[in-house]
């Protein structure tokens, strides 16, 4: 065939290949992307667009009753994301350390620890609620069983426990995946600075401050920003268990919760207000946004740094 | 020496403990669902010596479940067809073909990574709305397929730009068309890409909440998540029935994981760890 007849051919492959991927990310992802941020800027009844409102929605996010709410549910995604990230960044490194110098059932030890990542959160969310139940439930009966009566409690059913467990549930079902990411980041480390380090008479525990945790900072910025984002755009499971509310009583509230209770309206809170959960979205989208962006750079500086 | 033994039983036993933290409770919910409701209050742990498969038929026979079953198995298996094929084709054009505008369009696919599909709900379902597809699986679908693409299309121009030139060339002189190149050639040789990609797009599909909840009102649509909700409120104080609910929702995933570990892990892993 001719140049020239295969970069007809070729154009035509383009085109037909192209298009319909093309097309699907454009109408589904693209429009509504761009759209949503026009949305905060106009009144709405229902899902009827009204006039335009400026600054109104925002400006109604920081006055009753969207103020206290707000507050509220910030204050949580906060506490979320230092909780998550200490726990799931401290135990997944431990792990991800435990495995890679572990030769033996590496392999069997390795699919264990990712296997509730494949879990549903709902799943996740529902064995532990019946694990977690006040009467029957298992945990509370092992605590009873060995002594420890006072510390059996409904758990997901007060406000003071409610979000703890929460975020406990979430490292079970989450912790293998930065465990994971971690260990293929060490298995990318060359281990001749490591046979030097420890023929010149380094301890483990200095090998692993001096040499190992550096060069793990890759790493480390995957998950802090994965990590980030999780905790800032949180519903699943504490819909599941808490319901749109944040049950009980507000103390499971995120501010994913809220835009979507904003949104599309509950039950019990009546109609919904797309100008508010717009702007509110908005708000979510550059917290994660600049989040993301500074963090990410932040944390590249110090890799090279080190 | 003793030192260096020491350690080495300290993490293996890191892994031990933390393989029972993991598996006891995946067994608690295997295990229930096969005892009767009535054992439970008196002792939530015994085995289940006798299977009580009971359970199991009590969810099957309660319609709903099986039709959540059902509509899951149809939006995930046509998301992933979708996903697979747009991204082939795509990958193939941006990965092998070097033409004005590539750069752009890859750039364009690369932007669609970075939006979260949470927070374009509201246009979406405004959308879909006027489009006469909210409430249906096929909008669920494409709203899928379309949220899985780039990072897709992102991994296949990967693996089609690793293959070398001179495949391409050696099938063209034996006069193979464009898509004999793709169908006989190339695709045997990105199927580890194609098993990525569906790992990837598959199991967050599968596993979704969110979408069919804001997306999917009639009882008889739901998918098997969103059925969840409603099973778990109907059947509250059947705790042997509830697990067997939960099981069911979650075996399939758990058989494959078992079957396939290694490319699920890679799989699930592939977006965060950069190209």
């Amino acid at each position: 065939m001719s140049v020239g007849g295969l970069k007809r051919q070729q154009r035509k492959v383009i085109w037909i290949l192209l298009t319909p991927a093309l097309l699907t990310v454009f109408a589904f992802t693209t429009i509504p992307a761009v759209t949503t941020l026009s949305y905060a800027f106009f009144d709405w009844t229902g899902f009827q667009r009204l006039g335009f409102a400026g600054l109104d929605n925002f400006a109604k996010l920081t006055q009753y009753p969207f103020k206290d709410q707000l507050l509220n549910a910030l204050r949580h995604n906060v506490l979320v994301f230092i909780g998550i990230y200490i726990l799931q960044t401290s135990l997944g490194i431990l792990i991800a350390y435990a495995l890679w110098r572990t030769t033996k059932g590496q392999r069997f030890f390795r699919t264990v620890t990712f296997l509730p990542v494949i879990f549903s959160l709902v799943v996740v969310g529902y064995m532990w609620q019946v694990m977690l139940d006040p009467y029957y439930g298992p945990i509370n009966q092992i605590l009873n069983g060995i002594g420890l009566d006072n510390f059996a409690k409904p758990w997901l059913g007060s406000t003071a426990t409610a979000l703890p467990t929460l975020v406990f549930i979430n490292l079970w079902r989450w912790v293998g995946f930065p465990a994971i990411i971690f260990l293929s980041g060490l298995n990318a480390i060359n281990t001749e600075f490591i046979e030097a380090a420890r023929i010149d008479g380094a301890k483990e525990g200095q090998i692993f401050r001096k040499i190992i945790f550096p060069l793990l900072a890759p790493s480390m910025t995957i998950i802090t920003i994965l990590t980030f984002i999780g905790a800032f755009e949180w519903f699943d499971l504490p819909f599941v268990l808490g319901g749109s509310n944040g049950n009980p009583a507000g103390a499971t509230d995120t501010l994913a919760l809220m835009f979507y209770r904003l949104s599309f309206g509950t039950v019990d809170s009546g109609a919904n207000n797309v100008g508010v959960g717009s702007a509110l979205g908005v708000l979510i989208f550059l917290i994660v946004g600049l989040g993301a962006y500074f963090g990410s750079n932040f944390m590249r500086k110090r890799e090279v740094e080190q | 020496m003793i030192r260096l033994f020491a350690s080495r039983a300290f993490f293996k036993g890191v892994l031990v403990f933390n393989s029972l933290l993991v598996l006891l409770p995946v067994f608690f919910l295997l295990n229930s669902s096969l005892r009767e409701d009535s054992s439970f209050a008196a002792n939530p742990f015994s085995l289940a010596r006798k299977p009580h498969w009971a359970n199991f038929q009590t969810v099957w026979s309660d319609g709903a479940f099986a039709t959540y079953l059902k509509n899951s198995l149809l939006i995930t298996g046509g998301s992933l067809i979708l996903t697979l094929l747009f991204a082939l084709g795509a990958g193939f054009v941006l990965g092998r073909y070097s033409f004005k505008g590539n750069g752009v369009i890859y750039g364009f696919v690369l932007t669609g990574m970075l939006v979260p599909a949470k927070l374009a709900i509201l246009p979406l379902f405004i959308q879909l709305k006027w489009m006469n597809l909210l409430d249906s699986h096929i909008g669920l679908i494409l709203v899928y397929t379309s949220g899985a693409l780039p990072a897709a299309i992102f991994i296949m121009a990967g693996f089609f730009k690793s293959l070398p030139n001179d495949l391409d060339n050696a099938a063209r002189i034996d006069g193979a068309s464009e898509f004999q190149l793709i169908s006989k050639v190339l695709v045997p040789l990105v199927k580890p890409g194609l098993a990525i990609v569906g790992i990837y797009s598959a199991i967050p599909i599968w596993n979704d909440f969110f979408l069919p909840l804001v997306f999917l009102q009639s009882p008889e649509k739901k998918t098997i998540m969103q059925g969840l909700t409603v099973f778990f409120g109907q059947y509250a104080s059947q705790w042997g029935v509830l697990f067997a609910g939960l099981t069911m929702a979650a075996l399939p995933l758990i058989v494959l994981y078992l079957i396939l570990s290694e490319q699920f892990i890679k799989g699930l892993t592939a977006g965060a760890v950069k190209g």
